[in-house]
């Protein structure tokens, strides 16, 4: 299981998810914003951070970066992608998900280990999110046929959504299932030490659809 | 060649929450600014072009996100 985690002038949290990667049982390189080649690699990692100072809008800059025309390729061939936090923002801003992420309601950055409810499966996860845009949003329309097709995958606990999001969604999924993306930050959780290693299972899920 | 001048004017589209708005506007009766509302904050991004004719295309694939944001371009100076 290889990893390749982009990192993009000012991502900040690419180095959390190479480390959480490893943990889950990979190896893991970093794959930098000009590189286009992602042979060799069987999942992708968009990690958070402000990519290209997150100019004009989170994300907006990052996606016309060399390594995101590669990462684009790699999802439409069925290669599996986890985006986080500005990774998620990226692949939005990219088409590759559906929806935007908006200024949190509060106008406030929120920095909180919150829970997460993974949709369909029950299961709970603790996990920090820090972020000030935040607010997951799409039209209605868009949002139903997300909720009929499956495509959300994470939400916020009852009474913890921190950016006022729609309909309490956490993370979504594309279409085909394979691209994957979620503001709250799993590879901040892979530590006993720091609180949780909830964040684990989501690398892990995500390495099981790359086998 | 002469460049076309056109300033972008970018704003959150209607219906979606605008909380930097929303802030100005809960701000302005406190200096005295009563009877304003519907207060919205978008960008405005200045910028010169050899072709004029592209500069929707660039408004839609990176200025704005047509998602979430409506934009209006006007032209400087005549041009």
């Amino acid at each position: 299981m290889r990893w390749g985690v982009v990192q993009f002038p000012g991502s900040c949290d690419e180095r959390d998810a190479l480390h959480a990667c490893e943990l889950s049982g990979g190896e893991a390189r970093l794959v930098w914003h000009e590189e286009r080649d992602l042979a060799g690699i069987d999942a992708v990692v968009v990690p958070g951070g402000f990519s290209y100072g997150d100019y004009l809008r989170a994300g907006a800059i990052a996606r016309f970066s060399p390594a995101m025309g590669a990462v684009a390729e790699f999802a439409a061939a069925g290669g599996p992608v986890l985006g986080i936090c500005n990774g998620f923002q990226v692949l939005c801003e990219a088409g590759l998900l559906p929806g935007a992420l908006l200024v949190n309601e509060s106008m406030r950055f929120a920095c909180r280990q919150l829970e997460l409810h993974v949709e369909g499966s029950g299961e709970r996860l603790s996990i920090p999110a820090k972020h000030g845009e935040g607010r997951y949003w799409a039209p209605e329309q868009v949002l139903d046929e997300l909720e009929a097709k499956g495509q959300v995958a994470f939400r916020y606990a009852p009474g913890q959504n921190p950016n006022g999001s729609a309909r309490d969604i956490a993370g979504v999924r594309s279409e085909a299932g394979n691209v994957l993306g979620l503001m709250p930050h799993p590879e901040h959780a892979v530590d006993a030490m720091t609180g949780s290693t909830d964040g684990l299972r989501v690398f892990e899920a995500v390495a099981g659809a790359a086998i | 060649m002469a460049r076309a001048r056109a300033r972008v004017l970018i704003r959150p589209k209607e219906g979606i929450l605008d909380p930097q708005g929303k802030a100005v506007e809960r701000a302005l009766p406190a200096l005295g600014f009563e009877g304003v509302g519907h207060v919205r904050v978008g960008r405005m991004v200045e910028l010169e072009a050899e072709d004029p004719a592209r500069i929707p295309e660039l408004c839609e694939k990176l200025l704005a996100n047509p998602l979430i944001e409506d934009f209006e371009i006007e032209s400087i100076d005549g041009a």
